[in-house]
C-alpha cells in the first residue's frame, strides 16, 4: 500500500478518502483554496497545502499546481474524489507522466467516454444497448431537426460533453425543437466550452439504474450491483438506492454483464459507473459512463459490505480486485439522501450562508453521514453547494426508507435553507414507499412534495414564543453572573408581579403577517395564547422549556414533551421540528415606529442659505431617502432628503431663493402604515 | 449555619383554619388589586386605547426588561379614601421598581384614565413616596407624564404645604445634583406644574401628536393674550424637539418612546455593585404557602417568628444572636437571595432585657454594614410599676435611637400587629424604612382595638362609679363596640395603604420575593456609616 496519497479535492469526498486512508495507515495529503484554508478536509489530513485563490479554477482545478505539491509531499497518489480533475483526461495522463499514480482509469479510457457520441459507437461495438439516437459529428440543424423526427418524439437533446444536467432539453415536439436546441447550445457551450449535441429517444417513464463496475490492471472486472438514482431534481440526483427496487436475478445479470462488457471495451482500470435507462418494460439502455467515483457509492459499500476507495487503492498500486464476482453478493437495503444547501420551494435555488446549527443523527453502523462541513462554517458560491450524504442501510427496502425517514428527522441544520424537508417528505411519500420511483417523480409528485408553505402551525409559534423566553432567562441569567450583584432577585424573569398575574406580548413575522403571542406567566411556565388556523384564532396552550446542553429547546407544550432547535440569528428564527422546519422573524413593534422616526412632515433648513436645487415636483410620491432640495450655506451643500416614504404636499422655495434658518421648505406628508 | 427546624404540623384542625382564613384575606387582596388595575374604569380605558395610547400598566410593562419583575408600591393608595369621589384608583399614579436595561429604576407612571390624571392629594403623596424611595437606594427615576396636573377643587392639600406638588421638583433637582437620573417620558398633556416635570428632567422623550408641554393650555392662552392656537402648536412634540428644545427625543408613538427611554437609560453608565458579602442562594426548605397556616386568625394567638423566618431566608438558616436572653425579641443573622441581613422579630411582648438585645443587635449590623429586616408584632412594652421602675422606658428608648439612627437599609414587614412604641422601636413608618409592608392579617394602630376599648371602659367606668353611676354589662358592651369598630376599620391594611402609611399589602407567600427585591434594590446605595445618638444608660 501507498505511504502517502494526496487527495485532489475537497468537502466530504476529500474526509471520506482520507478516513480510508487513515484506517489503511497511509498518509494524507490534502490541498486547499484561500476559502477552505479552515474547512474539514484541511484539518483532517496529516498536512495540507495551499494552491490558490476560491474559485476552483484557480485551485482545484490547477492540475500542475497539485502535482507539485504532490512532489514535494513525496505522495506517491493522487485520488481526484468526484468532481473538478477526476474525469480529466490530460491531469491523469500528466500524473503517469511524472510517475505519480492517478487513482482512476487510464487516460484514455477517460477520454473514451468523455465524449459522449464517442463512447456510444464504443458501445455499440461491444453490443451494450443503446437507446435509439442520432450521435453524428454532422452538427447542422436540420440534420439533428430530422434525426429527432426518425427517433420520434419525446426526444432528449443532450451537450455531448455535457453531465449534470447541463445543456439538456427535452423536446416534446417538432414546433419547439429549434428554440430548444439553441438553448441547449448555448447553455452547453457556456459550461463545457463546446455545443455539439446528441438526440436521444425519450422515455416517459425512464429509471435511472446504474451499475457499479470495478476493474484491475490485470484483465479482472466485476460489478457490485446496481444503484437506482431515479430520484432527481433538475437531472440531478436527490435519493439513491441500492439495490433498485423490483430487481430481478435476471435482469440484474443481464445489466451487470452489460456493464462489465462497456467497462471491458475500453480497457477499464479502477472504479467506474455505468448508466442506464430502464424502461417499464425491462429494456434498459446504455447512457454513459463515469469513469470515477460516484457520489454515491456508500449505497453499494453498504449493501457488499466492501470499501470502495480500499479496492480503488488496491487497484491503483497494481493489486488484484479484492473479490471476484462470485464472491459478491447483496445484503439487504441501502439508502442515500444528498443534504444541499437550497431552496427547494424556488426551484432548487443555490443557498449559501453560515451553517450556525448543524446536526446530524448519531452515527451508527445502519446510519452513515459523510460531510466536510461543521457547525460554523460557510457554504460559499465557490463549490458545490451539498452539505451532506446520509445513508442508511436496513435489512430490506422498508426498513431502509423507515430508518432513512428518521435519520432526516434528526438533521438540524439552520442558517441558511436546506433540501432536509423536501429530501424527508420525498421518503415519506406514498410512491416513494412503494418502490414507485422514476426520474420524474419529483416532478409528477411536486404539488405533494413541495406544498405552499402554510403558516406556522400554534405548536411552532408556541416554540418559537418559548425560545424567546427562554433565551431572555438564559442572557438575563448570564448577565447575572457576569455582574456584581450576581443573584438578585431583579434578575428573574418569570414575570413576577405583586398581587396580580402579569403577561407580555411578542410578536414575530410570519409568512409576512404579523402575528402576536401573549404569554401569560404561571408559576410553573407560561400559558400562550397563539393563534391558529387561516383565520388565527387563538389557542391556549401551556408551555415551559429550558435549553439543554446542546443549545436545544426541550419544550413542554400542552403536557407533550418536544425537543426542538431553534436557532436565531438577529432576528431571524428556524424552528426545526422533527422533519420540518419553519422561519419567522422576530418583530418589535417599537421598532416600526423608529423606522418612521424623523418622518414628521415638516422639512426645515438647518441654517440660512441658498436653494440651489429643487429635485421634486409638488404632489411627487418618494419613497425614504430620495433627495429632495439642495441648500447651498457656509460653502457646502446640504441635501434634504425624505424622512420616509411619503408625498411632496407643498414646495415653498425655488432654486435661488434665500432661506432663513427654520423655514420650512417643504411641506412633505408621510405615509402612514 | 443552624437551620431552623420547624414544628409545624401542616395536618392540624388549627392550621387548616388558619390557612383557609389567610386564603381568604389573599384571595380578597387579589380581588381588589385587580379592581385597581382597572384605573378609572371601562369607558375611560376604552377611550384611552382608541386614541392609540397605551394604557399605563402596558407601558410600564413595555418598558421593563422583558419577564422582569416589578416591585409596585401602594397598590391601595386612594382605596375609598375620599368621602365624595370614593377611590382614587392607585391613587392615580402608578409607582414602583423595575428593571430597564439591566438596571433597577424608580418608575412613576400617571393614570389619565383617573381623574385625568390629576393630582389628588394622595397622588401627590405617592409620588414624593416613590421619589423619597429613589432617593434613598440610588435609583434613576423614569416618569412616564400623563396628568391634568393639580386637582383644582382640592388645591389647598395639594399645592401650599412643603410636602406638596412644588417638593416633586425639588426632589428631581436634588436627586439629579446627587447623580440620581431624571428622565421622563410625555405620554400626554403636562400643562402647568405639570411642565415642570419634563422640563426638570436630565433627558426628556415626548410622544408626537400626543405629549404636550406648556405653562398655560390653549384656553388659559386665550384668554391671557387672545391667542388661539392648538395644544399641538403650543406645546407639542414638534415644538418642543425642533424649535424650544425642552425634549431631546421625539417619539412616533407610545412604543416607540418607551423604546427610546430604554435606550436612554442603557446610556447611564450606573454600576451596581453591593457592597456585602454575598453567598450562593438557596430556597427556604418550607413551603412559603405554610405561613398561612400558621399564622393563627385570631391576633390575640401568639405564633413562632421563627417559623416565618424558616420560610424566607436562604436555605432556613439563621443564627440567633442571644437567642437565651430578652426571648420575646428574635434577632440573628441570615441571608436573603445570598445578601446578608440582620433579622429584629417580635416574638412577644417587648421588656427591657428585649429592647437592649434588640438596641445591641442594631448595632452589631450597623457596624458591620449589614441590612436591618424588622418583622413587627407587637402590642407594646411591658407595663406595671416592676417594669417602670426596672427603668424599661430607657431601655425602650435605646433600642428607639439604635434603629432611628441606624444607617444601614431596614426594611419593615408587619406579619401581626404593630401598636404603641413597639411600632416606633420596631422601625415604623415614623423611623423612614426603606421599605415597609403589611400582610393583609396585620393591624396597625396606637393600641389594639381591644386594649383602646377596654382602657376607655374603664376610665368610663371609674368615672361612672365615682359619681355613684351604674354601668350595665350591656351598656359597657354598647359602649366598647364602636370603639372596636372604629379601631379594625382604622387599624385595617386597607385603610392604612389608602393613606400610604406603609408600601403596600403583600401576600404572605410573596415575601421572600419583596423583601429580596427590596433589600437588592436598597444596596443600589452605598451603605452609610452610622453614629448613633445618646443612649440613655
Amino acid at each position: 500500500m501507498f505511504d502517502k496519497v494526496l487527495i485532489a479535492n475537497r468537502g466530504e469526498i476529500a474526509c471520506r478518502v482520507i478516513r480510508t486512508c487513515k484506517r489503511l495507515g497511509v498518509r494524507t495529503v490534502a490541498v486547499y483554496s484561500e476559502a477552505d484554508a479552515d474547512a474539514m478536509h484541511v484539518a483532517m489530513a496529516d498536512e495540507a497545502y495551499h494552491i490558490g485563490g476560491a474559485a476552483a479554477a484557480d485551485s482545484y482545478l490547477r492540475g500542475n499546481a497539485i502535482i507539485e505539491v504532490a512532489e514535494q509531499s513525496g505522495a506517491l497518489a493522487i485520488h481526484p474524489g468526484y468532481g473538478f480533475l477526476s474525469e480529466n483526461a490530460g491531469f491523469a495522463r500528466t500524473c503517469a507522466d511524472v510517475g505519480l499514480i492517478f487513482v482512476g482509469p487510464p487516460a484514455k479510457a477517460i477520454e473514451a467516454m468523455g465524449s459522449k457520441s464517442a463512447a456510444k459507437a464504443i458501445m455499440e461495438a461491444a453490443k451494450v444497448p443503446l437507446v435509439p439516437g442520432y450521435h453524428g459529428e454532422d452538427q447542422d440543424d436540420a440534420i439533428l431537426a430530422e434525426a429527432a423526427e426518425r427517433i420520434g418524439y419525446p426526444v432528449l437533446l443532450k451537450a455531448s460533453a455535457g453531465g449534470g444536467g447541463k445543456g439538456m432539453r427535452v423536446v416534446e415536439r417538432a414546433s419547439a425543437f429549434a428554440d430548444a436546441l439553441a438553448s441547449a447550445r448555448r447553455e452547453s457551450k457556456a459550461a463545457f466550452g463546446d455545443s455539439h449535441m446528441l438526440v436521444e429517444k425519450y422515455l416517459t417513464r425512464p429509471r435511472h439504474v446504474e451499475v457499479q463496475v470495478f476493474a484491475d490492471t490485470h484483465g479482472g472486472c466485476v460489478h457490485l450491483f446496481e444503484r437506482d438514482c431515479s430520484i432527481q431534481r433538475r437531472h440531478q440526483k436527490v435519493i439513491e438506492e441500492a439495490p433498485a427496487p423490483g430487481m430481478t436475478p435476471e435482469l440484474r445479470r443481464k445489466m451487470g454483464e452489460a456493464a462489465v462488457n462497456a467497462a471491458k471495451a475500453i480497457g477499464y482500470v479502477g472504479a467506474g459507473t455505468v448508466e442506464f435507462l430502464l424502461d417499464e418494460d425491462g429494456s434498459f439502455y446504455f447512457m454513459e459512463m463515469n469513469t470515477r467515483l460516484q457520489v454515491e457509492h456508500p449505497v453499494t459499500e453498504m449493501i457488499t459490505g466492501q470499501d470502495l476507495v480500499e479496492w480503488q487503492l488496491r487497484v491503483a498500486e497494481g493489486g488484484h480486485l479484492p473479490l471476484s464476482q462470485d464472491e459478491l453478493g447483496v445484503d439487504g437495503h441501502s439508502m442515500e439522501a444528498r443534504i444541499y444547501a437550497e431552496d427547494p420551494d424556488r426551484n432548487f435555488l443555490p443557498a449559501t450562508g453560515t451553517l450556525r446549527r448543524l446536526r446530524f443523527p448519531v452515527e451508527e453502523p445502519h446510519v452513515r453521514v459523510e460531510t466536510g462541513v461543521r457547525e460554523g462554517d460557510e457554504v460559499s458560491i465557490y463549490y458545490d453547494p451539498m452539505i451532506a450524504k446520509l445513508v442508511v442501510w436496513g435489512e430490506d427496502r422498508n426498513a431502509a426508507v423507515r430508518l432513512l425517514r428518521q435519520a432526516l428527522g434528526e438533521v438540524k441544520i439552520a442558517g441558511l435553507s436546506t433540501n432536509v424537508d423536501f429530501l424527508a417528505s420525498v421518503a415519506g411519500h406514498p410512491a416513494f414507499m412503494e418502490g414507485d420511483v422514476t426520474t420524474r417523480f419529483i416532478e409528477q409528485h411536486q404539488a405533494e412534495l413541495l406544498p405552499e408553505k402554510g403558516k406556522a402551525s400554534a405548536r411552532v409559534l408556541a416554540l418559537a414564543a418559548l425560545h424567546v423566553l427562554v433565551k431572555r432567562g438564559d442572557e438575563a441569567r448570564q448577565a447575572a453572573a457576569a455582574s456584581a450583584d450576581p443573584h438578585s432577585p431583579w434578575a428573574q424573569t418569570d414575570g413576577w408581579r405583586l398581587n396580580d398575574d402579569n403577561h407580555h406580548e411578542l410578536y414575530f413575522i410570519d409568512d409576512g403577517e404579523e402575528v402576536c403571542v401573549t404569554v401569560h406567566y404561571r408559576g410553573d411556565g407560561y400559558l400562550l395564547e397563539v393563534p391558529q388556523g387561516e383565520g388565527r384564532a387563538a389557542a391556549e396552550l401551556r408551555a415551559a422549556g429550558e435549553t439543554d446542553h446542546n443549545g436545544d429547546l426541550l419544550a413542554d407544550v400542552d403536557g407533550v414533551r418536544i425537543k426542538a432547535v431553534v436557532s436565531q440569528h438577529a432576528d431571524e428564527l428556524t424552528i426545526i421540528l422533527h422533519g420540518s422546519s419553519h422561519r419567522l422573524a422576530v418583530f418589535d413593534p417599537a421598532m416600526r415606529a423608529a423606522g418612521q422616526e424623523a418622518g414628521t412632515g415638516r422639512l426645515t433648513a438647518p441654517m440660512p442659505g441658498k436653494v440651489v436645487a429643487v429635485m421634486v415636483k409638488e404632489g411627487q410620491k418618494v419613497e425614504q431617502g430620495v433627495q429632495l432640495l439642495v441648500l447651498e450655506a457656509m460653502k457646502m451643500e446640504h441635501t434634504i432628503t425624505a424622512p420616509a416614504d411619503g408625498t411632496v404636499a407643498a414646495i415653498h422655495f425655488a432654486a435661488g431663493d434665500q432661506v432663513d434658518d427654520g423655514a420650512e421648505l417643504l411641506s412633505f406628508e408621510v405615509v402612514e402604515e | 449555619m443552624s437551620v431552623i427546624k420547624s414544628s409545624v404540623n401542616t395536618r392540624s384542625d388549627d392550621f387548616k383554619v388558619n390557612a383557609g382564613s389567610m386564603e381568604a384575606l389573599v384571595a380578597d387582596l387579589r380581588e381588589k388589586v385587580a379592581q385597581i388595575k382597572l384605573g378609572g374604569g371601562a369607558r375611560y380605558r376604552d377611550r384611552h386605547i382608541e386614541r392609540g395610547k397605551l394604557l399605563p400598566r402596558d407601558r410600564i410593562r413595555q418598558l421593563l426588561d422583558v419577564g422582569s419583575p416589578f416591585l409596585e408600591l401602594s397598590q391601595f393608595a386612594g382605596w375609598e379614601l375620599y368621602e365624595d369621589d370614593g377611590t382614587v384608583a392607585a391613587g392615580g399614579v402608578i409607582t414602583g421598581i423595575g428593571r430597564i436595561a439591566g438596571q433597577e429604576c424608580m418608575i412613576v407612571a400617571n393614570d389619565p384614565t383617573v381623574k385625568g390624571g390629576s393630582y389628588y392629594p394622595i397622588t401627590v403623596k405617592k409620588h414624593l413616596r416613590a421619589q423619597e424611595i429613589a432617593w434613598a437606594n440610588n435609583l434613576p427615576c423614569v416618569y412616564l407624564v400623563e396628568s391634568g396636573g393639580a386637582n383644582l377643587p382640592r388645591q389647598e392639600d395639594v399645592f401650599p404645604d412643603r410636602d406638596h406638588f412644588g417638593r416633586i421638583f425639588f426632589n428631581q433637582a436634588n436627586m439629579s445634583a446627587d447623580g440620581i437620573p431624571q428622565i421622563s417620558v410625555v405620554h400626554g398633556s403636562c400643562t402647568a406644574g405639570g411642565a415642570y416635570v419634563p422640563a426638570m428632567s436630565d433627558e426628556a422623550i415626548i410622544v408626537r401628536n400626543q405629549g404636550t408641554i406648556f405653562l398655560g393650555g390653549p384656553p388659559l392662552v386665550k384668554a391671557a393674550t387672545g391667542e388661539e392656537v392648538t395644544a399641538e402648536d403650543l406645546g407639542g412634540a414638534d415644538v418642543h424637539c425642533r424649535t424650544s428644545g425642552v425634549t431631546d427625543h421625539y417619539a412616533m408613538d407610545d412604543a416607540h418612546a418607551l423604546a427610546l427611554t430604554r435606550r436612554v437609560v442603557s446610556n447611564l453608565n450606573r454600576v451596581k455593585a453591593p457592597n456585602v458579602a454575598m453567598r450562593d442562594p438557596r430556597d427556604p426548605l418550607y413551603d412559603a404557602r405554610e405561613i398561612y397556616g400558621l399564622v393563627p386568625n385570631d391576633p390575640k394567638k401568639p405564633f413562632d417568628v421563627r417559623e416565618v423566618i424558616a420560610r424566607i431566608v436562604d436555605g432556613s438558616e439563621f443564627d440567633e444572636f442571644k437567642q437565651l436572653y430578652g426571648t420575646t425579641l428574635v434577632c440573628g443573622f441570615a441571608h436573603l437571595y445570598g445578601y446578608p441581613v440582620g433579622i429584629v422579630a417580635n416574638n412577644g411582648i417587648l421588656f427591657a432585657e428585649s429592647a437592649v438585645k434588640g438596641a445591641h443587635f442594631v448595632e452589631l449590623c450597623s457596624q458591620r454594614g449589614i441590612p436591618l429586616l424588622f418583622l413587627q408584632n407587637i402590642t407594646g412594652f411591658m407595663v406595671g410599676s416592676k417594669y417602670e421602675s426596672g427603668g424599661i422606658a430607657k431601655a425602650g428608648a435605646k433600642m428607639v435611637t439604635a434603629v432611628a439612627c441606624a444607617k444601614v437599609p431596614r426594611l419593615t414587614l408587619i406579619v401581626g400587629g404593630s401598636h404603641g412604641a413597639g411600632n416606633y422601636s420596631m422601625c415604623g413608618r415614623g423611623y423612614s424604612p426603606r421599605f415597609m409592608w403589611m400582610w393583609p392579617n396585620a393591624r396597625i394602630s396606637v393600641m389594639g382595638g381591644e386594649q383602646a376599648a377596654s382602657v376607655m371602659s374603664t376610665i368610663t367606668r371609674d368615672a361612672k362609679d365615682a359619681k355613684g353611676e351604674k354601668w350595665s354589662a350591656e351598656e359597657e358592651a354598647a359602649f366598647r363596640q364602636p370603639i372596636l369598630d372604629r379601631y379594625e376599620r382604622e387599624g385595617h391594611p386597607y385603610y392604612a395603604s389608602a393613606r400610604l402609611w406603609d408600601d403596600g399589602i403583600i401576600d404572605p407567600a410573596d415575601t421572600r420575593m419583596v423583601l429580596g427585591l427590596g433589600l437588592s434594590a436598597s444596596l443600589n446605595a452605598p451603605i452609610e456609616k452610622t453614629t448613633f445618638g445618646v443612649f440613655r444608660m
